[in-house]
Formats: structure tokens, C-alpha cells, sequence
């Protein structure tokens, strides 16, 4: 797939070490609208270290991070939100202790006059996004800890949709999922998809990179294999580029 | 995900037939809440029994006791309710009882020996610039440990074993270890007496505004409620909470009108012997109600409250939602410190004098009683309540024991000992049972 235009996010020559050790050495990857790449590569990869820079949780030592052409300081999660970059982390990032209404407000809390937390609009606006996201969903007053894994997955989705995020992205969102739950998610990351929205997924099951992905960016030891349009390479060639970090003879 | 799971069964729960399970659901009551209540309860009876029975006559329910052991709860409750927000994140703070004797020294050295070379004797200001450097005091020395604890990484255990020693030790040295007496007249009357408390008018006035306002919080809980078309709890059960709630407090001013003043103090104040002056809330117990409906509306109804909890659930997740945990933790520090400061008030208030050993062990029990009201020490759950609850469950046995004479100051400490590791067995069942 050729895109044409400035890409959504450019992340642009981006290096970071942990006590010497490069986790991430000197990767360029890029994201369009309404494009779903996928991040692949070993445990260890780097590629969690890579999309950490820019959810805000870490900071790249070098490189540059450009949202619609424009260069800009993600320091931390809240500047990352602001430019509505949301993300899936693959622990969920839940307080179990909270309900799902708390979860999902979490750090942009709804507040009435006076400044003190509205619960009562919180909840009914959970209310609605899990009604089109999970309608079985009743367990709005117990905290997450008591939900199942599928449950769980969809506050952190409800989490990321409900702030009308631009671009998104998903940790292995479907490592903890059973097979119809799996179904869910790819759906609705079709859905997304067709809003317009940027998805950086990061996948392990090389099937659904195949069936979700229009990109691949594929990193080993840290650093940048290659990128491929999906379409136009077999899954023996990106699980080539996984293990032993070779390209493809043909390269997008 | 729009499509109906299997794996989603239908979660709604059909309706208890257990008339108790029935009452707890629909008036939507804290079971370790009732469980707790009922121990204090059955601490209470079984204390006066005791007595009624073995030393021919009960001395534990009578409006003297109460009202005596509402004063001593005061002080390890309002600490308490701070400790709750340093259990839940996770934290521990040893140096409560320290910093309680730094600044009563403090605010002793300051209204008896600085203030009146400045003021004169009992000037009117005395006690409020007193109060307020004493909670400032208690304040930066929390919020001191709060930034080695969160921004230069020192676990709280040690910063705060630290702070326990230092500050002790700066309480002796303030003064050459002397005692600071007397406190100015009207400081003296925070830590209750006679003549700290409100009497009978004002307990009654303080008594149906706490009326008022279960009843405004009943109504527009449900008003909110009816506006997101949630479900509403049974009007039978309204009206039970009402009736239990307004039921506690104007049953606590009927107690607390019931206590009159001693003859030795009528004569004092050349009252006639006979007259019956009913003391009433005492001022330690109002700042105790006080300080636990800030502090419940901080937790329940802030942004703060909220982070407190979520930081103690889930630490990662707190700071990938974008709170700046950090910043929260000094802060949680910087109150306890505060809360601390408003102890030693009350501390010094009701000793009327400072003295460097003010609030020795307390920290033992600020820590025994946040854990006995259900604080969890793994974190992410506690409530002010439970708190103060604990804090008047640990009181209870000790004084229960004094009044029936049971041994020395030492079983006393077996008992407290024995209670509090009791409680916390007890509580993990039922966490287990109900999870």
C-alpha cells in the first residue's frame, strides 16, 4: 500500500539505552491514517521499549517523534494523551483495586461544580461505551479485579476509544483472549480502522499480522529489520525477518 | 465487539433469599463495616457484663465511660484516618508518635515561653498562632519525608524509622528535656474537660445538623441515581438508613448530655453542687468528626483520593494514566504530617503541658488501628471509617481492661497485641470468603 501525504506519526531515528545496553538502535518507522502497522520481532525485540517512547512512558535519547509532520515532546503519558494518542498496554495497565468507571476515567476524571469527582456521570458514560463495546458487560460497581480476562480487556479498550484517540496502540491485545474474544477485537480494530484512525499493533501470532496488518515493521536486537506492505510478502518471509532478521528478496 | 460472547454470561445476581443478605443488599451496607460494629459492640456489652457480674456493678456503658473513651480515641483516630491513605499506597510512616512530640515541644515552647514576652500573657492570638505553626511544623516535617520517600527513592520504612529517632530526639533537645507547663488557658480547652467541651445546647445543635445532612446525602444520592437511570435502592431501605443513621448520632447526644460536670468542678466555678451542667461533645471529638468528614471526602469525592487508590492498586498503571505518583506521595506525607500536628494539639491540650515524650508508641497504634478498621497492608484498600472504628476498637480494650481491673499495663499490651493480629486473621477469611 502507498501512501501519499504526511504520515500520521513519524517516529524518526529513534535510539535508547538501559545501563549500556541499546534496546532500541537508531528505528525509523512511520503510520498513516486509518492504517494498522504491525510491530514484530522476538521478546526482547524492542519493540514495547520502541512504542513505550511514544505512549509517554519512557523517553528516546535520540531521534525525533513528528505527529502530522510536526515535530513534537512526549514526555510523559499525559503529553502523549494530549496529542490523543492512546494505548493498550499488554499488562492492561488496570488498578484492580477500582471499578471500571474508575479505570476508565483514570487521570482525566469527570468532575461537577466545586471540583469533586462526578461518579454518576462517570458511570453512565461507561455505561454507553461498554453497551457498544461489551454489551454483556454489568459488573460497573465491583472493582476489576472481580472481572474475567475478557472483561478486563474491554475496559482497557473502553479505555482507549472512549477519548477519541487519532492514534492508537495495542500491546498484544489479544494474548490473554480466547478464541471469540480474539474475534472481538480484530473486529473492532477493522472498525478503527475505518474511522481513520493509526494503529500500531504489536503481535506475536504471525495469522493475525497477516489479517490485520497492512504493515510490518519487523525489529531484532533492537534494531529495524525492514518494513513490508503485507500484501505483498508470505508469512515464511516475515517470519524470516523474525528469526533471522533477513529481508525478504522482495522489499516494499 | 458487538457480538454476544459466550463467555459473558449474563452477570446480574437473582435476588438473596437470606433476610440479612437481603437487608445488607438493599440498603447496600459495608459488611466488614457491620462486622466491625458488631465486635465493638460485643467489646462494649461483654466489658460491662464483666463487671456487672464479677465486681457487682458494670462501669463500661455508662455516659462517663463514654464519654472518657471518646476523648482518648480522638487522638489515635485522627492520626489514624491518615495513616489509612499511607497503608493504601503502599507506605508505612513509624514516626507518627515522634513527630507528635516534635511538635507539641513546638507549640509548647512557643505559647509559654515565646509568644506572651511578645503578646502578654494569655493573649487572644496565643493559641491560634500556636495551632497554626504546630500543624505547619507537623506539615514540612511530613512533606520532608515524603520527598526522600518519593523523589529520592528511600523506602518508607526506613525514612520514617529515621524520622521516629530524629525527631524524638529533637523533641528532647528543644527543651533540655523539660516538661513545658502550663498550656495558655484557651489552647487547654482543645483537648477537652469540662470546660472543652459544648454542653448540652450545642451537642443537640451539632447533632440534627449531622440529621441534616445524612438526610441530604440520602436524597441526593438517590436524586443522582434516578438522573442516570440507575437502579435505586428500596425506600424501605432508605428510611432504615436514615433511621440508623440519625438514630447513632442523637443516640451519641443523649450519652453525651447524660455526663454531668463533677461536684469538685461546680465548686470550682462556684456553681451550686446539685446543678446537673451536661458536658456534651467534647472539642477533640468534634475535631475528630471533623477531621473524618474532610478526610472521607478527600478519598471518595477528589481527584487526589482517587490517585491515593489507584496508585496503591497498581502503582504502573497509575503513572501511565498521567498522575504524577510522586508528587501524590509527598503530598500523602505532608497530611500525615499535618494530621500528626492536630494529635499533638489535642495531645498537649488535654495534658496541658509538652512534654518530649508526647505521643511515645503511638505510631503502634495509628498503625493497629488503620489495620484493624480494614486497611490492607498489601495496598489499594482502606477507609476513614474503618480507621476511626479501629482506632475506638483498640481504645476500648484497653480501657475495658483498666475499669474491670484486669492485671498491669503489661497484659493490657498482650491483649492489644493479641487483638490485632486476631483482626488481621479475621479479616483475611472474609476477604477470601467474599472474593
Amino acid at each position: 500500500m502507498a501512501h501519499s501525504g504526511t504520515p500520521l506519526v513519524e517516529m524518526r531515528d529513534i535510539s535508547i539505552s538501559f545501563g549500556g545496553i541499546k534496546a532500541v538502535n537508531h528505528v525509523t518507522i512511520d503510520l498513516h491514517p486509518g492504517e494498522v502497522v504491525g510491530l514484530l520481532g522476538h521478546n526482547g525485540a524492542g519493540k514495547s521499549t520502541l512504542i513505550k517512547c511514544l505512549s509517554g512512558a519512557y523517553q528516546a535519547d535520540q531521534g525525533d517523534i513528528l505527529i502530522n509532520g510536526e515535530k513534537v515532546q512526549i514526555k510523559s503519558p499525559r503529553d502523549a494523551r494530549a496529542q490523543n494518542i492512546e494505548t493498550i498496554y499488554q499488562t492492561l495497565a488496570l488498578a484492580d483495586n477500582l471499578d471500571a468507571a474508575s479505570n476508565l476515567f483514570l487521570g482525566r476524571e469527570l468532575v461537577g461544580p466545586g471540583g469533586f469527582l462526578d461518579d454518576s456521570k462517570m458511570e453512565a458514560e461507561t455505561r454507553k461505551i461498554m453497551a457498544r463495546l461489551n454489551p454483556n458487560f454489568r459488573k460497573f460497581n465491583v472493582p476489576v479485579s472481580a472481572l474475567s480476562g475478557g472483561q478486563r480487556q474491554s475496559v482497557a479498550i473502553a479505555r482507549a476509544v472512549y477519548f477519541n484517540a487519532k492514534i492508537l496502540i495495542m500491546d498484544e491485545p489479544t494474548a490473554a483472549l480466547g478464541p471469540h474474544e480474539t474475534q472481538m477485537v480484530s473486529e473492532l480494530i477493522q472498525e478503527l480502522k475505518a474511522q481513520g484512525l493509526g494503529i500500531f499493533l504489536i503481535e506475536h501470532d504471525i495469522h493475525n499480522v497477516m489479517k490485520l496488518c497492512d504493515r510490518a515493521s519487523v525489529m531484532k536486537n533492537g534494531q529495524l529489520v525492514g518494513t513490508v506492505n503485507v500484501n505483498e510478502v508470505t508469512d515464511e518471509d516475515i517470519l524470516g525477518m523474525i528469526i533471522m532478521g533477513k529481508q525478504p528478496a522482495k522489499v516494499a | 465487539m458487538t457480538n454476544t460472547p459466550p463467555t459473558h454470561a449474563p452477570q446480574g445476581t437473582e435476588a438473596p433469599v437470606n433476610p440479612i443478605a437481603r437487608f445488607v443488599r438493599a440498603t447496600e451496607l459495608d459488611t466488614r463495616m457491620l462486622g466491625m460494629v458488631g465486635a465493638l459492640l460485643l467489646i462494649w456489652i461483654g466489658f460491662h457484663v464483666y463487671g456487672a457480674l464479677m465486681n457487682g456493678g458494670g462501669v463500661f456503658l455508662t455516659p462517663r465511660n463514654l464519654w472518657n473513651l471518646s476523648v482518648q480515641t480522638s487522638m489515635t483516630g485522627i492520626m489514624a484516618t491518615g495513616m489509612v491513605l499511607i497503608i493504601i499506597t503502599r507506605n508505612i510512616d513509624l514516626s507518627v508518635g515522634s513527630i507528635v512530640g516534635v511538635t507539641g515541644m513546638v507549640m509548647g515552647l512557643l505559647q509559654v515561653e515565646f509568644l506572651p514576652q511578645y503578646l502578654g500573657l494569655g493573649h487572644p492570638a496565643i493559641w491560634v498562632v500556636t495551632v497554626v505553626a504546630g500543624l505547619l511544623a507537623g506539615t514540612a516535617i511530613g512533606a520532608l519525608h515524603g520527598w526522600l520517600i518519593a523523589y529520592r527513592g528511600i523506602p518508607s520504612f526506613i525514612v520514617t524509622l529515621g524520622g521516629l529517632m530524629v525527631w524524638r530526639g529533637m523533641a528532647f533537645l528543644s527543651a533540655d528535656g523539660r516538661t513545658i507547663s502550663p498550656v495558655d488557658e484557651t489552647f487547654a480547652l482543645l483537648g477537652g474537660g469540662p470546660s472543652g467541651s459544648i454542653g448540652a445546647a450545642g451537642s443537640w445543635a451539632v447533632g440534627l445538623l449531622g440529621c441534616a445532612a445524612v438526610l441530604w446525602i440520602l436524597r441526593s444520592g438517590r436524586i443522582a441515581r434516578r438522573t442516570h437511570g440507575f437502579a435505586l435502592r428500596p425506600m424501605w431501605a432508605e428510611y432504615t438508613l436514615a433511621a440508623l443513621g440519625c438514630g447513632s448520632l442523637i443516640g451519641a447526644v443523649l450519652v453525651v448530655n447524660a455526663y454531668p460536670w463533677p461536684k469538685g468542678i461546680l465548686k470550682q466555678q462556684n456553681l451550686p453542687e446539685d446543678a446537673f451542667i451536661a458536658h456534651g461533645f467534647a472539642y477533640p471529638v468534634l475535631i475528630l468528626a471533623v477531621v473524618g468528614i474532610l478526610m472521607t471526602i478527600l478519598m471518595t469525592r477528589t481527584r487526589f483520593g482517587r490517585y491515593v487508590f489507584a496508585i496503591g492498586g497498581n502503582p504502573e498503571a497509575a503513572a501511565l494514566s498521567g498522575i504524577n505518583t510522586r508528587w501524590v506521595t509527598l503530598k500523602i506525607f505532608a497530611l500525615m504530617g499535618m494530621l500528626s500536628g492536630i494529635a499533638a494539639v489535642v495531645a498537649s491540650a488535654r495534658l496541658n503541658s509538652a512534654t518530649n515524650a508526647l505521643g511515645d508508641l503511638d505510631e503502634l497504634y495509628v498503625i493497629a488501628s488503620a489495620v484493624v478498621g480494614g486497611t490492607s497492608l498489601a495496598g489499594g484498600v482502606g477507609t476513614i471509617y474503618g480507621a476511626i472504628i479501629g482506632a475506638l476498637v483498640m481504645q476500648s480494650l484497653q480501657t475495658g481492661m483498666v475499669l474491670i481491673g484486669f492485671g498491669d499495663g503489661s497484659y493490657r499490651k498482650i491483649v492489644v497485641g493479641v487483638a490485632l493480629v486476631l483482626a488481621v486473621y479475621l479479616d483475611n477469611l472474609y476477604r477470601k470468603k467474599t472474593k
